[in-house]
């Protein structure tokens, strides 16, 4: 099944005029774009030119359903995540790669979703928070899930999507052997409530018990 | 018992302010200043107009009027003062303070056409720093100098300490951003879905702000991403989203960047304090001197509890007291866990540890030589003290006895080796609060409480005390908070959300339990199908019982307090002057335990924020501009994994009998205060070195 945006009261861009087209990138628009579009431009039809550089067709999948969506280059997958694909439990902590709260997985690697842009993972997959757990209220948990609500490793909850994210990406990498392994490996997602101790309990846990995560 | 809402919260179906993701939602970009004093001499917004996808520019030159913002302060606000006015006229008062809100449809255009605004400002000289404005200090109108016995009586003992010790600015740093989403259901109806502490506080400020009724304005908060005292008021990016969504007529949402979270939505205040202790050679206190300057913003003064500790800790017959607040360019500081307690107590357990030393004497058997029977403040006696019991069983379980006193003494390889403790005092009591529960006709029960869960675990803890009175499963209770619309309950702040809301909740249940009893005829029921058979029978679809709970005669004739004592190991590097806790011990009279899990979570928070305020955590301020260097979580700089060794938590669990029917004290603070000195004095037994400046960073112990 092909999953699009939500439908969204999206009515701006209509009057605007697109700088970069009718201005100083005027040129370098030239040198890399169709002349129609430039004539279009040209013709005060840039409203629609803007829309077509503006966005960019980008194939995704995401918690294994595939995407076909249209974005500005500028988006981050976090944004795209939160914003237009209502996928909330992605969390901005900084924006800036250094509080670990927007952990995903792109292609089953840990990555930080803030510091991406979503058009570079044309054909990519992406986990989030949200594909973890069998569907429905009482679908089955990932263990590490499991184990989080077990070991009580979060407190206001903002920052363990991405924990989570990170400690399955810590056990996936074989870097979850001892506590200060552990400690290590998850020193880029910080957690202000401080349950820490409980979040290395956790992941011991579910090295221990040998689970595929 | 794991949390009721663990699920929610691992699945990412937890909903925090910015996830209400509302049709026809704007997004709202603050632009603020970045002068720290002076007023606004233009902004020009054409450019940012003429961006894509931009709906309207706010400013103070158009902002929607704010009926409450002409209002003369009545000084029944919670802070004295003039609240800060969100686009109000063309004053700055502080760097970082919103002169606009850029709104647009997507997020990236709203970032975008806010980075267009530009503005010009005539600046006008401005001072952020304290110590060169400590004259200017004076006493906060809520905050009385105290006394007891002879002032400054520790000059003329034969044992004494005198000293200065300083705390810099703590920022709260909530993993969640501050955010608010407003939108407007008619002219006369608004409803705000942020982040607070307090959705009934939250609703009154937007009430006064906007001259509306209690029913036309409606707070959602149910999960909170962390707090600490940051959310417990109305901010700029809760009125900015208000007026924004007043102006443009659809939802507005309002994200302050991480860096906009500094100086804007509160923080610890920087204090300077002086500690005067004398003793006899027994080691009996004489006289204590605890003198301390805080600062505060030019427009309100937020005056802290930060002597309190110093007044009931110890049996001490001479004790003064003065706090006084300077006025700087900054925005108005706020309740930051512990607010005052961890300051003040920094410098009350270091002097402590000093006199011991002073005095060759054991820093625990000088703390249990001057135990206080009574509260000193009032003579009155305590609700419950199980702060020897702390002593004993935290010393034992640290294994204090290997503790050889002299500093420097102790070492593993190239490591030095300290051992220090310390004690916390933090105040317990309870506000009135009110509960609802509701039997439904599927057997189950619904309680609500318009309180929060910012993380202790207020969902399952007041599940846990429902459950418990109802002698039911707590898999068919139902606890409900976070919204305006429930019955009112205080803040969560001030270690009181269990004795407050939680005996609110018991005392709704046991009323509920008399009804259901009374129905019954007298007959006790147990089960769910009980419940269920015996609203059908009287054919209720539900019954519903409302109940106000407060304190009584007690508050008076006693005095309510919670205890810790902390004992921390560190290894200190002789060379690199780093710093490595590698063992906790947290000991703690609570009162009784609820909820056994999230109780330990609670200071095993409580000891990770008493190492970011030891070790690293400072807001640092360039004073030629009056603006923070580091306003990001990479440069200022607070706990992570590697940072934090095991820490065990002792809870003695015995519960207090006066404060409340539910024998809780409160846990949210008590196990940070008095902690940084507790790793003060581990560093000074380690090295020798005395370090009375927060945060004890190597360049200090290099020195």
């Amino acid at each position: 099944m092909q999953h699009n945006e939500p439908d969204r009261n999206n009515n701006a861009g209509q009057e605007a005029r697109r700088d970069f087209l009718k201005q100083s990138t005027l040129l370098t628009a030239l040198s890399l774009t169709p002349s129609v579009v430039v004539q279009a431009a040209e013709k005060h039809l840039d409203e629609k030119a803007a829309a077509y550089f503006e966005q960019v067709t980008l194939k995704l999948t995401i918690n294994g359903k595939p995407y076909t969506l249209s974005v500005e280059p500028r988006v981050t997958l976090l944004d795209l995540l939160r914003e237009r694909l209502n996928l909330t439990g992605t969390k901005k902590g900084c924006d800036y790669g250094q509080c670990g709260a927007c952990t995903v997985h792109i292609d089953g690697r840990r990555t930080l979703s803030c510091l991406t842009f979503a058009v570079m993972h044309e054909g990519q997959a992406v986990t989030t928070i949200e594909g973890l757990a069998e569907a429905g209220p009482q679908g089955k948990l990932h263990p590490v899930q499991e184990a989080f609500i077990r070991h009580d490793g979060f407190q206001c909850g903002y920052c363990t999507p991405g924990q989570i994210m990170s400690a399955i990406g810590c056990l996936r990498e074989d870097r979850a052997n001892s506590p200060d392994e552990i400690r290590e490996y998850m020193s880029g997602n910080i957690c202000r409530c401080g349950a820490y101790n409980n979040i290395v309990d956790a992941i011991a846990e579910v090295k221990k018990g040998g689970q595929k995560v | 018992m794991s949390r009721v809402d663990g699920r929610l919260k691992v699945t990412g179906g937890a909903t925090y302010a910015a996830d209400n993701q509302l049709t026809g939602l704007v997004y709202g970009v603050l632009v603020t200043s970045t002068i720290a004093k002076g007023r606004i001499k233009a902004i020009d917004t054409q450019a940012a107009r003429k961006a894509p996808g931009v709906l309207e520019i706010i400013t103070y030159q158009n902002a929607p009027k704010v009926p409450g913002y002409e209002a003369k302060p009545t000084g029944q606000t919670r802070v004295d003062g003039q609240e800060f006015r969100v686009f109000y006229n063309d004053e700055i008062l502080f760097n970082n303070q919103p002169v606009a809100l850029v709104l647009a449809d997507t997020f990236e255009r709203a970032n975008h056409a806010a980075s267009l605004v530009t503005v010009q400002y005539a600046q006008a000289p401005h001072q952020t720093a304290l110590r060169p404005n400590l004259t200017k200090g004076t006493k906060p109108k809520r905050a009385d100098d105290y006394l007891r016995g002879q002032a400054n009586a520790y000059t003329t003992a034969p044992v004494r300490v005198e000293q200065e010790y300083t705390t810099p600015i703590n920022v709260h740093n909530p993993m969640e951003p501050h955010a608010a989403t407003a939108v407007w259901q008619d002219a006369n109806n608004v409803t705000v879905y942020n982040k607070t502490q307090a959705v009934r506080i939250a609703q009154q400020d937007i009430m006064k702000a906007f001259n509306l009724k209690e029913e036309n304005v409606r707070v959602h908060s149910p999960f909170v991403g962390g707090a600490f005292g940051s959310s417990s008021r109305v901010w700029p990016q809760e009125m900015a989203a208000i007026l924004g969504a007043k102006k443009v007529g659809r939802p507005v949402k309002v994200v302050l960047r991480r860096d906009q979270v500094f100086n804007m939505v509160g923080y610890r205040p920087e204090s300077i304090q002086k500690v005067g202790i004398g003793a006899s050679p027994d080691g009996k206190l004489v006289g204590i001197t605890h003198e301390a300057y805080g600062l505060t913003s030019s427009y309100e003064q937020f005056a802290e509890r930060i002597v309190d500790p110093s007044k009931s800790l110890y049996s001490c017959p001479n004790l003064n007291t003065t706090y006084k607040l300077v006025p700087l360019d900054l925005s108005t500081p706020c309740w930051t866990r512990g607010p005052g307690e961890s300051s003040g107590s920094f410098a009350l357990e270091s002097a402590m540890d000093e006199l011991a030393y002073a005095l060759g004497m054991d820093p625990i058997a000088l703390r249990l030589a001057n135990f206080a029977e009574n509260d000193p403040e009032n003579q009155h006696p305590w609700t419950s003290n199980q702060l020897r019991a702390c002593y004993e069983r935290g010393a034992t379980q640290f294994n204090w006895a290997r503790r050889t006193p002299a500093p420097g003494s102790m070492r593993d390889g190239d490591w030095l080796v300290g051992l220090g403790m310390s004690a916390g005092i933090y105040k317990a009591g309870r506000s009135p609060a009110t509960a609802r529960a509701t039997l439904l006709a599927d057997g189950s029960l619904l309680v609500q409480s318009a309180t929060a869960d910012v993380g202790p675990g207020t969902y399952t803890i007041m599940t846990q005390i429902a459950a418990d009175v109802m002698s039911m499963d707590p898999a068919h209770v139902r606890f409900e908070l976070g919204d305006s619309a429930l019955p009112p309950a205080p803040g969560q702040f001030g270690s009181h959300t269990t004795t407050s809301v939680g005996s609110a909740v018991y005392d709704v249940c046991l009323s509920l339990r008399q009804k259901v009893l009374e129905l019954a005829s007298g007959q006790a029921i147990t089960t769910r199908d009980g419940y269920v058979e015996l609203l059908r029978q009287k054919g209720m679809p539900q019954l519903s019982v409302t109940k106000e709970s407060k304190s009584g005669s007690e508050e008076k004739t006693h005095s309510g307090k919670s205890f810790c004592a902390n004992f921390v190991e560190v290894w200190v590097h002789p060379v690199t002057g780093q710093v490595r806790v590698v063992k906790v011990v947290s000991a703690l009279d609570v009162g009784k335990v609820i909820n056994a899990k999230t109780a330990r979570s609670q200071v095993l928070g409580s000891v990770v924020w008493g190492l970011g305020m030891a070790l690293m955590e400072e807001g640092q301020i360039d004073h030629r501009f009056g603006r923070y260097v580091n306003k990001d979580l990479a440069d200022y700089h607070l706990p992570v994994f590697a940072d934090v060794p095991d820490i065990d938590v002792i809870l003695i669990d015995q519960p207090d009998t006066i404060l409340d029917p539910i024998g809780a004290k409160g846990i949210g603070e008590i196990g940070m205060i008095g902690f940084a000195a507790a790793v003060a004095n581990a560093v000074y037994h380690a090295t020798g070195k005395r370090i009375r400046n927060l945060p004890i960073t190597p360049d200090k112990l290099m020195a």
